[in-house]
């Protein structure tokens, strides 16, 4: 079995897995990175969205081998260092931008990716963004209101 | 200024920063020391004869502990429907065995053939494909009109592939029949009501354990009722008494309906947990939910509704065939009947009502409660029917629902379909609807619209629902199995801090805050030291869960109930503290007063003497202080709503876009306004799913050609528009300690007939009178040839 180090969350890490091993079924089963969910299995809704490098990546599509290496940031690195809500957790909070909680961490890490590429997205353009993160309960109206806050705080 | 504590706060969720922060704990999440993995093998056809299943290579392959069929299953009961339908006739509806693993025939694509548990997933997976059924292919029968017409029959004891033949309200029949004979105008329309995969983002997931010194049974699963699981599983499937059953239910993913139901998987792990003694875990793909999940609607209806010379609805007659699928599920058959033959007078005085219901067996997966369940069938059929009126006899569909609304003073209002309403202002949520939509500039827009080559059409809505079935000794009489109270347990610790127990389950609707924020309201403090308890058999005294949006006027009026017991208990000890008598004693802000005098005393101080009664009466009290309900409402409550929608067709793609969708709804009183608005908003873009995007598809043979996120077309971001909603025209519900009504399913009931109401009228000038959902721009496109 390949082994495998990579950057989770700021910290080394390290482990062999099989060569068909997602990189979701390595966080969340040898991490215990359990915020990072699986909702399908046709890289359609977006809840197992981290950051690879820096850009948002499916990571129910992405080998565990093929991380080897990478810097991931999942859902658990997203709170500020004094354990406090980041700015897009926050926003979503106040904001209503989640109810049952399942799609909500790839609905973080995927406006993460968008607000650095762009930092004051039109609704449309949030809406656009989006189009792989699917939800079921909020029906998405807060879900856009809160990376508009994210955004205005950020920007601010 | 709003209020920042208590009823009426858009309080912040608390619940919010597990799931922000990756912490929340999803049935997957959880891992069991030593646990085993299962793997379901499931049949790709959707009818046939198993003449054996040869798991003898799967058995030898690595890592497999054992390999099930239905034939290792000895003394295992099949899965209960909860709801007895009696049929026209007096006959019990046909109610054939739900096996847990299919015995001896498999009835739809999904019915689970054979289990694997092995020391992994992949392990259990792969020996899965070793495994070879013998299964002889029979016919299939997946359309209902099909299956009722001499199809094959899907199980023996039906041979008709009728499971129930319904007349409601039957003494009605005639003259009904008699009205609509002699009617000014009749208005008939066919419709249906396309079936629906309920989707919640959280696949189902089962862990079962078993603690063979204690002979203790534990279940963790995504349920929106641990309770009932417990009852039906234990009492009817696998013979175990509550008191060795724990079920837990911890975070959920959503629910939306298709979690009420007891699963076959659930059963499983529990049963095998035991056998191979080790916890063995199941979790489904979305591959797998998709043929094991239990579907939604799936309706086909004639309408026939007669009108006076003036618009007055005189009669209304419906037919509807249901689809069951090939078993019952456990709320299935109530569905079609008692949550939408009751709701067929929506908000208007119609005084002949009668609907004749046939529930059909399919060789599909059962189809159960989705989202609303039964009660936007019956909106999108007497929405869909009214607009067509009204366009019919020229009159406008806005007043021509004014003209036959039930009057605001009309109330308690008994309909001819059983149920008494008990309060409404429908006049009042279209008046607010109709000011939010600014319809003195549609004209403008339309013209607008067509500038750009575009038609603009408007839709209009008014639903009624019906949440909080209630009350247990009427559904008693009406075939329900269980009772429809709710339970809850109030505890104030020794320091003055709350812990509430209580029987509604969580799995997206914020409990957590909105029932502290009741029970803060109630004794005066804050928030915080408040803590909700949910989901878990073992901490909860009972309850029946979270569905039909019962969860506020229900489970949070158990809570009232007992916080009550709390408060009365609590001035008895202050009266003593205070050496006043309890009748004079006042509670309020925390704070026990005697009228007239300056002695008080506060909160914690009665808490405290609770658990340490140096100073107590004894003599008529006992120490502590936590008190139990169990909440039966009177009936159930009735949200009622305006909803309107524009939407621009392009003739040339049939695409349709939504412009504005706007929504007016009467909830009764509201405990926090921003879940309540998130509430509307999911229903809706759920219910707008369901008009414009999703379409669960079979095959002729059986096969579900929509079985992927690839396929099955749910929602997206860039599908829908902003929601404007206002929830400002209350009328609180009578009959609970709240006035609460119910808000989680009123978006998808009213939504579905908006946006084909709205696209129908764009298509009016056209020709066309009606289209089927969901309103594809193939459908559109078609729609509007077919017109030319």
């Amino acid at each position: 079995m390949p082994s495998i180090v990579m950057t989770v969350n700021g910290k080394s890490v390290s482990g062999e897995v099989e060569g068909r091993t997602l990189l979701v079924q390595f966080l969340r089963e040898d991490l215990g990175l359990t915020g990072t969910h699986v909702g399908c299995d046709t890289s359609q809704c977006g809840a197992c969205v981290v950051l690879m490098n820096g850009d948002s990546v499916k990571a129910c599509t992405v080998l565990a081998a093929s991380a080897d290496g990478a810097e991931v940031q999942t859902i658990e690195g997203m709170a500020n260092a004094d354990g406090s809500l980041g700015v897009i957790q926050q926003a979503f909070q106040d904001n209503h931008g989640l109810q049952c909680g399942f799609c909500t961490p790839g609905m973080v890490m995927s406006a993460a990716d968008l607000l650095r590429h762009n930092a004051s997205p039109s609704d449309a353009e949030i809406r656009e963004w989006l189009e792989g993160n699917i939800c079921r309960c909020t029906g998405y109206h807060n879900i856009v209101k809160s990376i508009q806050a994210a955004a205005a705080s950020l920007s601010a | 200024m709003p209020k920042d504590q208590g009823i009426g706060a858009s309080s912040l969720r608390r619940e919010d920063v597990r799931f922000l922060t990756g912490k929340g704990q999803y049935t997957d999440d959880i891992n069991r020391p030593g646990q085993a993995y299962a793997y379901f093998l499931r049949s790709d056809v959707a009818h046939g004869t198993i003449n054996g299943v040869d798991t003898t290579a799967a058995s030898a392959a690595p890592g497999v502990l054992r390999v099930f069929t239905a034939a290792d299953l000895e003394g295992v009961g099949g899965i209960p429907c909860g709801w007895l339908i009696t049929d026209k006739n007096g006959d019990p509806m046909k109610e054939p065995k739900h096996p847990i693993l299919a015995e001896g025939k498999v009835n739809h694509v999904g019915d689970p053939i054979a289990v694997v548990v092995a020391e992994s997933l992949n392990q259990a997976r792969d020996a899965a494909e070793l495994i070879d059924p013998d299964i002889s292919e029979l016919a299939a029968v997946i359309d209902m009109r099909a299956a009722i017409s001499g199809g094959p029959a899907v199980h023996t004891e039906a041979p008709d592939n009728i499971c129930y033949d319904w007349d409601f309200v039957a003494e009605n029949k005639d003259a009904v029949a008699e009205a609509i004979a002699g009617a000014h105008h009749v208005t008939t329309l066919e419709l249906v009501n396309n079936r629906m995969v309920t989707n919640p983002m959280e696949p189902r997931a089962a862990i079962g354990e078993y603690d063979a010194a204690r002979g203790e049974h534990t279940l963790y699963t995504t349920s929106q009722n641990p309770h009932l699981t417990r009852l039906l599983m234990g009492a009817f499937v696998l013979s175990i008494p509550e008191h060795k059953l724990r079920v837990v239910a911890p975070d959920v993913g959503g629910g939306f309906g298709c979690k009420i139901a007891h699963y076959a998987e659930e059963a499983f792990v529990t049963w095998a947990a035991k056998e191979v003694g080790r916890p063995v875990k199941w979790t489904a793909d979305r591959s797998e939910a998709f043929i094991s999940d239990t579907h939604g609607r799936d309706h086909v209806t004639k309408v026939e509704l007669a009108l006076d010379e003036n618009g007055k609805f005189l009669a209304y007659r419906s037919t509807t065939l249901a689809n069951m699928g090939a078993y019952l599920s456990t709320f299935s058959t109530c569905v079609p009947t008692w949550l939408h033959g009751i709701l067929l007078a929506g908000n208007y005085t119609t005084p002949l009502i009668f609907t004749n219901v046939k529930a059909v067996f399919t060789n599909t997966v059962p189809v159960d409660a989705s989202r609303g369940a039964g009660r936007p069938e019956a909106t999108f059929q007497l929405e869909r029917t009214i607009d067509k009126a009204a366009r019919e006899m020229g009159i406008d569909p806005i007043e021509l629902r004014r003209r036959n609304f039930i009057a605001a003073d009309a109330f308690p209002y008994q309909t001819p379909v059983a149920v008494a309403y008990d309060t409404g202002n429908y006049q009042a949520t279209m008046d607010k609807a109709v000011a939010m939509a600014d319809l003195d500039g549609f004209a403008a827009r339309k013209a607008e619209s067509a500038a750009r080559g575009k038609l603009r059409g408007l839709g209009i809505v008014h639903y009624i629902e019906a949440c909080g079935i209630a009350p247990s000794a009427l559904v008693g009489s009406l075939g329900a199995r269980a009772g429809l109270y709710e339970a809850a347990t109030v505890r104030v610790n020794p320091t003055g801090s709350v812990s509430v127990f209580t029987g509604s389950h969580s799995h997206g609707q914020g409990h957590e805050t909105t029932f502290a924020q009741v029970v803060a309201e109630m004794l005066g403090c804050d928030e915080a030291n408040v803590d909700i308890v949910h989901g878990d058999t073992a901490r909860i005294p009972f309850g029946m869960g979270t569905y039909g949006s019962r969860s506020l006027a229900v489970g949070g009026s158990a809570i009232h109930r007992a916080v009550e017991k709390i408060i009365a208990k609590a001035k008895k000890i202050a009266a003593h503290l205070m050496e006043a008598s309890d009748a004079d004693v006042s509670f309020a802000n925390g704070q026990f007063t005697v009228a007239g005098t300056d002695k008080s005393v506060d909160w914690g101080t009665v808490a405290l003497t609770a658990y340490v009664p140096h100073n107590f009466p004894h003599d008529t009290l006992e120490p502590g202080l936590e008190e139990t309900s169990f909440y039966d409402p009177a009936n159930f409550t009735y949200p009622a709503g305006a909803y309107i929608c524009e939407v621009e067709v392009d003739a040339e793609t049939g695409k349709v876009e939504i412009q504005s969708f706007i929504a007016a709804d009467d909830f009764g009183n509201i405990v926090n306004p921003m879940i309540v608005e998130g509430q509307v908003h999911g229903g809706i873009a759920h219910g707008l799913g369901q008009a414009l995007l999703e379409h669960c598809i079979y095959d002729s043979d059986g096969q579900l050609v929509s079985a992927s996120y690839m396929d099955y077309a749910m929602p997206r971001a860039d599908d829908l528009p902003n929601f404007t909603v206002d929830h400002s025209c209350n009328t609180p519900c009578t009959h609970n300690p709240l006035g609460a009504k119910g808000c989680g399913e009123a978006g998808a009931i009213g939504s579905p007939p908006t946006l084909v109401n709205a696209v129908v009228d764009a298509l009016s000038d056209h020709g066309v009178t009606h289209i089927d959902m969901p309103l594809t721009p193939s459908r559109v496109w078609a729609a509007i040839q077919a017109a030319k």
